[in-house]
């Protein structure tokens, strides 16, 4: 028979691996603040392409068309994913390192594919959007989407991303109320909601 | 006290086999593969632990190949979730008795 202290260590060491074999605990705070940080600047030289010089608050009347300023509004959007990945990926290896964790595990690949599913339907949903024209609604649709794949992901993440997800939702439904002013909900959601749940995380986790 | 100590499971008070039984209580299922880098283990230490839980119908077993390389996954049984369950209790109850 053990001694009780050793019982205790048992209890203790499941808890660990418990939480471990679920969630994908290497995704950094920082990570988050940083893409919140590009999607800004993308954000910026969207508006120097659409807006410029009237203000981005006031309701856009005319609407892109034009097959130049689409296809440099995708070159924006492309190197924000990219830059944002990219950093995510280098900063969540960094933080698997300190753990002593492998970043492509069990854990992550369940991840990729629950989330993934939500994001393809909504990054084909909005292609086609684009595609038949419907401008105004691909920002709120995106919005939503990628809340519903944080929402999604969240049962292998921190509990926390679940609200960084409903956040993204209600940003996204009230933004299709508002056509014409997607580029504002875009900043809030991708930018602003981004730099704020990066930073809790970053002060609740990584320190 | 004697009580307490015969509600342990004999299989579950090896920390090993608590922790890989409490990987496949989280999980839907788990593979060896994973488990082994999880827990860091070694094959044999490991093997040994999965064929005493698999003895016990703790846990089941599917075999299948990816990419022609041997793939096995594991799942809790029935059985194995409540010996996990009642073996939590009875360590909870050590526990909080000492205190």
């Amino acid at each position: 028979m053990k001694e009780i202290s050793e019982y205790e260590k048992d209890l203790a060491s499941i808890r660990h691996i418990m939480e471990r074999s679920v969630k994908f605990i290497s995704l950094s705070g920082i990570s988050g603040v940083m893409s919140g940080v590009y999607a800004i600047l993308g954000a910026v030289a969207a508006y120097f392409i659409l807006y410029y010089p009237v203000s981005p608050f006031n309701q856009r009347v005319y609407s892109i068309n034009d097959y130049q300023t689409l296809s440099q509004l995708t070159f924006i959007a492309i190197v924000v994913l990219i830059t944002s990945l990219a950093t995510g990926f280098l900063f969540s290896s960094r933080k698997a390192k300190k753990y002593n964790e492998k970043l492509w595990n069990a854990t992550t690949k369940k991840l990729l594919i629950n989330i993934s599913i939500p994001l393809f339907t909504g990054g084909f949903f909005i292609l086609i959007l684009l595609y038949t024209g419907h401008f105004s609604v691909a920002a709120p649709a995106s919005l939503i989407f990628y809340g519903l794949a944080l929402i999604q992901g969240s049962a292998n993440m921190y509990d926390e991303i679940r609200y960084l997800g409903l956040g993204e939702i209600v940003l996204g439904l009230i933004s299709a109320l508002f056509p014409g002013y997607g580029l504002i909900f875009w900043v809030m959601g991708f930018g602003i909601l981004h730099i704020v749940y990066g930073t809790i995380m970053h002060i609740k986790y990584d320190r | 006290m004697k009580n307490i100590f015969e509600n342990l499971d004999k299989i579950l008070e090896n920390r090993a086999r608590l922790q890989i039984m409490s990987v496949l209580i989280s999980n839907d299922s788990y593979d060896f593969n994973s488990l082994k880098e999880l827990l860091n283990s070694t094959d044999g230490h490991l093997a040994s632990h999965m064929k005493a839980l698999e003895k016990e119908k703790y846990i089941s077993i599917n075999k299948s190949f990816i990419d022609r390389k041997p793939n096995t996954k594991y799942k809790a049984t029935a059985k194995g979730i409540t010996a996990f369950k009642k073996h939590l209790d009875a360590l909870e109850a050590l526990v909080k008795q000492q205190k």
